[in-house]
């Protein structure tokens, strides 16, 4: 019997071991030619993705990635119909929304100078040449400033007609047409809606990045839909990717939503068009970007969004700034959820006028996942196109934890949540639970779509290992890619501000 | 909210008296979720929070409980041959399972959770779940006759050795529970292993002992006196001639499957009214808890497969050597004797001391289901294996974790 067995299994083995040898003599042989086996199957078995990936739609050519992994947090409270003009007369340019720059930036107007659209605000004294400037024509009314002294807020007073301070535009053509970019992004302002990655700063223009990314989609909860956002204004668009075309000698890439056959960024030209669909954070240029070609180590991407890149259009077509942007306004809290047109930095009060009945509810420049709470005084945050406002949870719940009286978002299975797949959430802020150390495994990898130990890399950075944190691709995130991680974690541990804590670290070293 | 009042009104201060304000503080987030709000992060948190994710597992294990304690009684007297029947006796068997069970629950708990309390206090945070599980697990684990005093100070081994000198939850290496057994299990040895340990209620199983009723059986007498029903009887109550008290792989290591199913057939082991540990016996009231921590997502099911995958590899490679009656047993057999389902189900699946990675809980399971076989299977001393099996793989579960971590690391510098 025994000996039966063991020759049965060398047998098996033997015929095993030769057919592996020459699946990897072929594999070899592949590369040498030069095939790329990564993309192209030249092994003897059929891959497991053949199996389980669905086929790409028609619509979606070559670049079509599937992602699993995410969680889409259903709330209610979501923005629809047209957009409508919303009158504000406040608007602030706000440093913080800057990463990377000093926090006493160098002011060059007063209280009580005139600006117009365009004009210089102040600059980063590390880097003089980039200006902030005025979203709005108007006075310059109030020079706020938080803690240390640091300038929180420049707050304008917009005319009731707007006035544009006028650009030279270089030509796209010729030798030094690069140069000439650049110096019109700087001295406009437009420079300051690029962000860098890895850190996810203010773009360097001393760098030349690899590629440039731009995310044509938002699979945020409540996320404003691009349709309404871009709506006939695919044109300025097409014109600001021109117009990055120039900065990157790699390429421009554009993401668009793999789940839907139209999408009005579908016509534009001069880009790489990839087409992503999964759950959130599908939708977030720092996992499509891993998807598509992952920031490797001393290599940067710029990143830009949706009415960037149309706010850059519109200054090389026309000449001057336009920093107007449509706005979500979303949240079981907000009584009409709609979509307003008004410039970046609007003021919130303003905004929400009428929206807010209740008390107790917390106001959201962004999304709930990774936007920033604000006061009702506050202003739009410079690269928010959503705000929400939902209500806060301070209040004690009876046996809360066992038995949930009210229904709440949730990953967990224990949560008869599946049964009602299409129920909007009245979510609050409450934290339902205390911190605790990290306990639960595999949670956070089954919301980050990113080949990484998310709870590994955390744990990294608590405990400053930095070979790990650049092992495990710190650099490949920000903290918007891991805030699900954060609303799904057990342990109510802060990841983002963990995370962030790590890239400054590693910053800090460069 | 007069509830909430008086809950407020009654709360100790804290620096006064920090021990009363820990005890206070575990009490009434027990009561109350708290009313904390998100700050800096995300607004919205997810609903799930550590105490939900440990009363779940609790709530898997309720079945065992409730067959666990009648399992007590319906051992004791199937050792005395009567009431033979599952549900005879009814009344005797449970209240003889309350005696037995409930003072090594209490116990359990009033040592493990004291000691929690008091690290609490005393590094000055909130008392954390943890014990939650450990408490009902431990019961489950121990043979029913366990002195008290030995539960206590294995308790206090695995909490305070265990647990606390890593940093309390979250932080231990090694199973809490397990770590529990396996501190009795080499300290007092005679009290968990061999025949005589599994029937409660007798001094030993040597045919004619009567059984040794307490002041709880004789108070119970007194309402089933009452009542005219049936009371415990010690002098009736003896053990029967040609009784053991031998489980299932007591059996299989001497005489290979006849043997066992000379004394048990194959449903008696697949529903549990076998001697054995409290609550290890019924196979599928431990299935049934296992599939509920799987869909609850709470329990990892790449832990459990690949557990079982480890276990049958290994009984069929036994099978084929076939050296000793053990190893001749059929593979799919090995899962009717034995605690293999309690551990897959509820030891092995701990996240803390379990691996943490994906790859790495498939390396995991596989492992403590290859080599807790071999103990079952060829240790002479002791016929169960999972607990040292999983100890062993809980000592390696971060090696496990920092090759595929290696591998995950390697693959993003060799692209770079």
């Amino acid at each position: 019997m025994l000996t039966t067995v063991l020759i049965i299994v060398g047998v098996v083995l033997l015929l095993a071991s030769i057919l592996s040898i020459t699946d990897n003599l072929i594999q070899i042989e592949a590369k040498k030619s030069g095939i790329d086996t990564q993309k192209e199957n030249m092994s003897l078995f059929p891959r497991v993705s053949d199996f389980t990936s669905a086929k790409a739609p028609s619509f979606a050519k070559e670049n079509f990635h599937l992602l699993k992994k995410g969680h889409n947090i259903k709330l209610a409270g979501e923005a629809s119909g047209g957009v409508t003009h919303v009158g504000v007369n406040r608007y602030a340019i706000q440093p913080t929304n800057f990463r990377g720059i000093a926090p006493i930036p160098k002011m060059v107007v007063e209280l009580g100078n005139e600006v117009k659209a365009g004009d210089v605000l102040f600059y980063d004294k590390g880097n003089p040449d980039v200006k902030f400037t005025a979203p709005v024509s108007g006075e310059v009314v109030e020079i706020n400033r938080g803690e240390k002294r640091a300038i929180s807020e420049v707050v304008i007073l917009a005319d009731k007609t707007q006035t544009h301070k006028s650009f030279d535009i270089p030509s796209l053509d010729g030798n030094d047409a690069r140069q000439n970019v650049i110096n019109t992004l700087m001295s406009s302002g437009a420079w300051t809606l690029i962000n860098s990655r890895p850190f996810d700063t203010l773009a360097d223009p001393a760098v030349t990045p690899r590629d440039i990314f731009i995310s044509g989609f938002d699979t945020a909860p409540l996320a404003p839909s691009m349709d309404v956002i871009v709506g006939n204004r695919a044109k300025d668009f097409q014109a600001g990717v021109d117009v990055l075309n120039k900065l990157t000698d790699g390429k421009v890439i554009l993401s668009l939503d793999g789940s839907k056959s139209s999408s009005p960024l579908a016509s534009i030209e001069n880009v790489e068009k990839h087409w992503f669909k999964g759950p959130h954070p599908a939708g977030n240029v720092g996992i499509q970007i891993h998807h598509i070609s992952p920031i490797k180590l001393k290599e940067v991407v710029w990143t830009l969004g949706v009415q960037d890149v149309m706010t850059i259009g519109t200054l090389f077509s026309k000449g001057h700034l336009d920093m107007s942007r449509v706005v979500a306004i979303t949240g079981s809290e907000v009584k009409y959820p709609s979509y307003v047109k008004t410039y970046v930095g609007a003021n919130l009060s303003e905004l929400l006028t009428g929206q807010i009945e209740k008390e107790g509810t917390r106001i959201i420049s962004g999304d709930v996942l990774s936007g920033k709470q604000k006061e009702m005084a506050g202003y739009l945050d410079i690269k928010d196109d959503q705000i929400t406002v939902i209500e806060e949870g301070n209040d004690h719940e009876l046996f809360g934890w066992l038995l949930p009286i009210s229904p709440r978002p949730s990953v967990s299975g224990t949560f008869p949540n599946f049964l009602f797949p299409n129920h909007k959430f009245q979510a609050n802020t409450n934290t339902h639970g205390e911190k605790r150390a990290f306990v639960m495994t595999g949670e956070y990898e089954n919301m980050l779509p990113v080949n990484t130990y998310p709870q590994h890399l955390f744990k990294a950075i608590i405990t400053n290992d930095y070979e790990r944190m650049e092992g495990l691709g710190i650099h490949e995130l920000s903290e918007e890619d891991v805030a699900l991680c954060e609303f799904a974690c057990t342990s109510k541990q802060p990841l983002q501000s963990i995370l962030r804590e790590g890239l400054d670290m590693i910053r800090a070293q460069q | 909210m007069g509830l909430l009042d008086f809950w407020k009104k009654i709360e100790p201060d804290k620096k006064k008296s920090p021990f009363l304000h820990t005890a206070y503080d575990a009490f009434f987030t027990f009561m109350y979720a708290p009313n904390s709000v998100t700050k800096g992060g995300v607004h919205v948190r997810d609903g799930m929070d550590l105490k939900r994710t440990m009363i779940h597992v609790v709530i898997a294990m309720q079945l065992c409980y409730l067959f666990g304690t009648y399992n007590i009684g319906h051992q004791h007297f199937t050792a005395a041959g009567q009431y033979l029947g599952f549900l005879e006796g009814f009344h005797l068997k449970l209240g003889h399972g309350l005696v037995k069970l409930l003072p090594i629950f209490i116990w359990t708990n009033v040592v493990g959770l004291g000691i929690e309390f008091f690290f609490a206090a005393k590094k000055g945070h909130a008392v954390e779940e943890g014990f939650l599980v450990s408490g009902a697990l431990i019961p489950l684990i121990m043979p029913p006759d366990l002195p008290i005093w030995i539960l206590c100070v294995s308790v206090a081994f695995a909490v305070i050795i265990g647990k606390e000198a890593f940093g309390g939850t979250g932080m231990n290496i090694w199973n809490v529970a397990l770590l529990a057994r396996v501190f009795v299990f080499f300290a007092y040895p005679t009290t968990i292993s061999g025949d005589q340990v599994w029937v409660s209620g007798f001094e030993n199983l040597a045919a004619g002992t009567s059984a040794d009723y307490g002041m709880w059986h004789g108070l119970m007498n007194h309402l089933f006196g009452w009542m005219d029903i049936d009371t415990f009887d010690a002098a009736k109550t003896v053990v029967a001639d040609g009784y053991t008290g031998a489980t299932p792989l007591a059996l299989a290591y001497v005489g290979g499957w006849e043997a066992v199913t000379e004394h048990y057939t194959t449903a008696q082991m697949w529903w549990g009214t076998i001697p054995g540990s409290i609550g290890e016996t019924s196979k599928i009231f431990i299935i049934l808890g296992a599939l509920f921590l799987i869909v609850t997502r709470i329990a990892s099911w790449r832990i459990m497969l690949s557990m079982f995958l480890g276990a049958v590899a290994m009984s069929l490679l036994l099978n084929a050597w076939g050296a000793t009656p053990f190893m001749t047993v059929p593979w799919y057999y090995q899962f009717w004797m034995g605690s293999f389902f309690f551990a897959m189900a509820f030891m092995a699946t701990d996240p803390v001391t379990a691996t943490s990675t994906n790859r790495g809980k498939w390396i995991y399971g596989f492992g403590i289901g290859f080599i807790g076989m071999i103990v079952r299977v060829m240790n002479p001393a002791y016929p169960e294996g999972w607990m040292l099996a999983i100890l062993f793989f809980n000592t390696f579960s971060a090696l496990i974790d920092h090759y595929v971590i290696e591998s995950n690391i390697n693959k993003r510098l060799a692209s770079a």
